[in-house]
């Protein structure tokens, strides 16, 4: 369940299409000695990318999620955010990373976030819209909550906490904070939301008890890569590394196991 | 043929040779050369400082339990090692009789300070009953980085009695050991680096008292001395160099290997008082304060 | 896409592999395991599935007159003689003894009681042990402690413990009175002697002298014979209202100093600006943890009015994901039952609480088949004078009551006999302290609830006792101040 959910992810200065496009043949073949194993749920690159990871992934299902607006920083006026955008959709994204403006935020300009958000995600039509609050540089839980309701009213088909560039990033105290804003979305509305925490989850355990808070807080309707996704890099190999264990009882080794 | 020991300092949890490159020779009370050790200088010091001032934030916030676990181990060390630092401190010229004492004593003043780790708040800590509807209270807060010149007629008990009363109240220390006898001491520093200790809570320097003091006792970013046995001369210049930035000067003139050379005083003598206020709704019926 | 999957938590078992019980226990009186004089035994079950464990010897009046004898000898002749810091030693000693043997005594604590093996191992225990660093640490600063006030031992204390942490609470008797100088014999309650007597042969592997600890087994009579016991200078009881108030009585004419803790119904409150989901989660705390077998625990729940539709929602949707079951199992949150006596008392409450009209709520889960069970349970609709809201339940049961302003929820707290313990929630600082002046109870928790520590001081108002454990202030019951 957990591999089915990950949203394999390449986001360097350095990255060219040689390295996306062996990531993406990753994504397709996570460990072909094991029988049986799912697909990722997406990769996740930058707009430059989308063309190249699109080809590479023909037609296997995994989507293409594309960061935008200024990736990681957000520093840009809005034309350069726009422009970002509509290139990584008109390149065949099928999701939307976006990252919101933390300055603004933490100034208290909570309209022009809002407007932010409800304008990229009005240029998305049919790509569904991530919006990353990078709660490292966020003050307080309070402030988590805040903009997931934000967020969430301004249109985010999923709300996703980092960057994946600084620490802190999905520690379970924001995770939960998050989740209970979906849940209370649900609750008054009937409305899903989906959930992408990101950063530092790079252990298989660790995505075990993320799927448990899931379970507890929101219900197994959000245990589907629809509604759940992870960011993550090292995690896929975590994880095939413990599958692997399951199945054969013994301790495994990182060698036997692709990087990409 | 024996493998020979080699002094070196004890800074930021690691034993670095002194940047000057220099040494001394420790001679015991019979005239014996036993050992070279590290002569400190003044860049030494600063970098003992500056990673004092690294690690004591930390080692503040630590719970006060934890800081008492820590302390109980280096009681816990101490006895282990017992046998090196009796061997020690006969070859610098004490007799086993006072060896012995020296180091029970010190091992008993571990376990003394590390019982007092989360217990000084409830003594040093009140609720004051202000007039007004405010919930007032006050509490100890470690001062930060304390500069040490350890006592010069004891080669471990004076070190240990200055040491533990400033660190277990969350302070970090650098220290000046003992001129003539500094073997102690860092034998004593092998103990912290097993005890848990975090490197740079702990610091010690070897080498001359006079030439090192002044770098320390000007330090802008020293909070502290602690100065024990100073001649008066050395001491008045250190109290006036520590005027620049306002350092809290303690100097003891005692004897540490009395029983009496512990206690609750030692510890305050390196705390803040921080006072808080906060307003205490009134709900009917109310009266005011605590 | 996977499609929707139903999983259930595989059980992790706990192994029991490193605790060794043995068919039969004696009595441990002046440093060694000495058969009863009364020749009885009685036995000691499981209660998480009935199994038999061992055979605790039942002390009787001669039994309880040894013990408190070889107490006697020993503070005269061994423990007053010794400095505080000696005695801190020993004390530090068998605190890292306890360290050592952790998960043993964990694991001994669930299979003797039932709670959870998640708390006997991540609470329990490491307060137990840290409870007597704690002390130890006091044993030789008491002069400054106390200063100018001439603080002296006691001499020999009878201590009575419950079943609810029966190793935590022999840890709140044992390590003041040791710190203080003070030697004793302590009585822990017929369903859960395990600990106490694995305690016992930590106490001889940290070379403590004969006689300073002694535990004797038994029912409430041999309570009873320790607490009528001509010498003995101090009494410390933990335990109900009812036998605390018998005790009382008996000390009467004596010139035994006395400390009970007791009973509570406390008042648990959430203000209408409370952050909803902390307070959600901290009332499930305060009332199912360790089964609800908590003198202290948040068994009122008040909201306000204002609030209450959406918080009785999410405490509804909370208890879905509450895990009834194997107490051994790491993934349990609520264990067994301590005994079947305590599981019909709570089924006759509940029984009442419909009676009474209150409407109740429990969640649909599976209970296991053998052992003493009961689901975490919800009241709503209690009025204040329900016996429901007045009478200590002591399990899984919390009652809650609807209130419009501050003044009327501090009066309805207040309205009981009792005064354990309260729980406030609420954002502004302001309303904490206010509130909290207001409350007759011993402990406050703001935000939070259920957090102890061995710095920090425990007992009640009125009729949940008097006395505290824990901190500087728990010494006092340990000491006298002769001018």
């Amino acid at each position: 369940m957990a591999l089915s959910m990950i949203d394999l992810t390449t986001l360097e200065g350095k990255d060219t299409p040689g390295k996306v496009r062996q990531l993406c043949f990753k994504a397709q073949h996570l460990h072909d000695q094991t029988s049986d194993l799912p697909k990722v749920a997406a990769v996740c690159v930058y707009p430059s990318m989308v063309g190249i990871a699109k080809k590479a992934l023909g037609d296997s299902g995994i989507k293409v999620a594309s960061v935008s607006t200024a990736f990681p920083s957000g520093q840009a006026p809005f034309s350069v955010k726009k422009d970002d955008t509509l290139f990584a959709l008109e390149n065949g994204a099928d999701e939307i990373d976006m990252v919101i403006s933390r300055g603004r935020f933490l100034a208290g300009d909570y309209q022009f976030v809002f407007d932010e958000i409800a304008a990229i995600k009005e240029l998305c039509t049919s790509a569904r819209l991530k919006v990353i609050f990078e709660t490292g540089e966020l003050d307080s839980l309070d402030q988590v909550r805040k903009i997931s309701d934000l967020a969430i009213a301004a249109g985010a088909d999923f709300i996703k906490t980092s960057t994946g560039k600084i620490q802190p990033a999905a520690t379970f105290p924001v995770v939960l904070t998050m989740l209970g804003a979906i849940k209370d979305h649900f609750d008054k509305t009937g409305q899903m939301i989906g959930m992408k925490p990101a950063g530092g989850i790079s252990s298989a355990k660790l995505a075990l008890q993320h799927l448990l808070l899931v379970k507890e807080v929101l219900g197994e309707a959000w245990l589907t890569n629809e509604w759940y996704r992870f960011g993550a890099s090292s995690l896929a190999n975590d994880l095939l590394l413990q599958y692997q264990k399951q199945l054969t009882g013994k301790y495994q080794s990182a060698a036997y196991f692709s990087i990409d | 043929m024996e493998v020979l020991k080699t002094y070196k300092l004890y800074i930021g949890g690691q034993f670095p040779r002194t940047e000057s490159g220099r040494s001394y020779a420790v001679i015991a009370a019979d005239g014996n050369h036993i050992a070279n050790a590290c002569q400190g200088s003044k860049k030494d010091v600063r970098n003992a400082v500056q990673v004092a001032r690294k690690a004591q934030a930390a080692w503040s916030q630590k719970s006060a339990f934890n800081r008492s676990q820590v302390i109980y181990r280096i009681a816990e060390m101490l006895e282990a090692r017992k046998g090196q630092f009796l061997e020690e401190l006969q070859a610098l010229g004490s007799d086993l009789k006072s060896a012995t004492q020296e180091v029970e004593t010190s091992i008993d003043r571990c376990v003394y300070y590390a019982g007092w780790a989360d217990k000084y708040q409830a003594l040093l800590g009140t609720v004051n009953p202000v007039a007004s509807s405010h919930f007032n209270f006050s509490v100890p807060e470690a001062m930060g980085v304390v500069g040490v010149v350890a006592c010069q007629q004891t080669a471990l008990l004076g070190f240990i009695s200055q040491v533990l009363p400033a660190i277990i109240g969350g302070n970090s220390v650098v220290v000046i050991a003992n001129q003539k006898l500094p073997l102690c001491a860092i034998t004593f520093a092998e103990v912290l680096a097993t005890s848990d200790v975090p490197g740079g809570v702990v610091n010690i320097l070897t080498g001359s008292v006079e030439e090192m003091l002044p770098t320390l006792s000007g330090h802008m970013d020293v909070n502290a001395l602690s100065l024990a046995q100073l001649d008066s001369a050395i001491l008045e210049k250190a109290q006036t160099e520590a005027v620049e930035n306002l350092k809290r000067v303690m100097s003891y003139s005692i004897d540490f290997s009395q029983s009496t050379a512990q206690g609750l005083s030692y510890i305050s003598d390196f705390q803040e008082i921080k006072t808080t206020w906060h307003p205490i709704e009134q709900i009917s019926g109310g009266a005011g304060g605590y | 896409m996977m499609s929707n999957t139903t999983w259930n938590l595989d059980p992790s078992l706990e192994s029991t592999a490193l605790v060794q019980i043995k068919p039969q226990y004696e009595l441990f009186i002046d440093g060694k395991w000495q058969a009863p004089l009364s020749k009885t035994y009685f036995d000691s079950i499981n209660p998480a599935d009935e199994t038999h464990l061992a055979k605790i010897a039942w002390a009787n009046q001669a039994d309880v007159d040894l013990a408190v004898r070889a107490a006697r000898t020993a503070y005269t002749n061994v423990w007053s003689q010794l400095s505080g810091a000696e005695r801190g030693k020993y004390l530090f000693r068998i605190a890292r003894l306890m360290q050592e043997k952790a998960r043993e005594l964990a694991v001994l604590e669930t299979l003797d009681g039932g709670k959870p093996i998640r708390e006997a191992r991540d609470v329990d225990v490491p307060l137990a042990c840290n409870h007597f660093f704690y002390y130890a640490g006091w044993a030789d600063k008491l002069l400054e402690a106390f200063p100018g006030q001439n603080p002296v031992a006691l001499g020999v204390a009878g201590q009575i413990t419950p079943w609810n942490f029966p190793l935590l609470m022999l840890a709140w008797k044992i390590a003041p009175a040791l710190a203080c100088g003070n030697t004793v014999v302590l009585k822990p309650a017929e369903t859960t002697s395990l600990t106490a007597l694995k305690f016992a042969e930590i106490c001889q592997e940290a070379g403590l002298p004969p006689g300073v600890v002694n535990i004797v087994t038994g029912y409430g009579d041999t309570g009873a014979a320790l607490v009528a016991h001509p010498d003995l200078d101090k009494i410390a009881f933990t335990g109900s209202t009812a036998v605390g108030k018998q005790i009382q009585k008996a000390c009467i004419g004596t010139t035994k100093k006395l400390t009970l803790e007791l009973g509570g119904k406390s008042a648990n409150i959430i203000l209408e600006d409370a952050p909803i989901d902390q307070a959600v989660e901290g009332v499930i705390n305060a009332i199912f943890f360790n089964q609800g077998h908590v003198c202290c625990a948040g068994s009122r729940l008040f909201v306000q009015e204002s609030i209450a539709t959406q918080v009785l929602e999410k405490l509804k949707f909370r208890l879905q994901s509450i895990y009834v079951g194997n107490p051994l199992d790491k993934n349990t949150d609520i264990g067994a039952i301590n005994s079947k006596k305590q599981l019909e008392t709570i089924e006759r409450y509940i029984q009442l609480g419909l009676e009474e009209g209150a409407e109740i709520y429990q969640p649909t889960c599976e209970l296991p088949s053998a052992g003493y069970y009961c689901k975490p349970t919800l009241f709503t609709d209690v009025a204040q004078s329900a016996r429901i809201a007045q009478e200590e339940i002591f399990g899984p049961v919390l009652t809650i009551q609807t209130f419009r302003t501050i003044e009327e929820v501090v009066q309805k707290a207040n309205n009981t006999p009792y005064g354990l313990a309260a729980g406030i929630w609420t954002d502004k600082g302001a309303r904490i302290f206010g509130v909290s002046q207001q409350l007759q109870a011993g402990v406050v928790w703001a935000n939070t609830y259920n957090k102890f520590d061995p710095a920090s001081p425990f007992g009640g108002y009125k009729e949940s006792g008097f006395g505290r454990e824990g901190g500087l202030h728990g010494l006092r019951a340990y000491l006298k101040f002769p001018n």
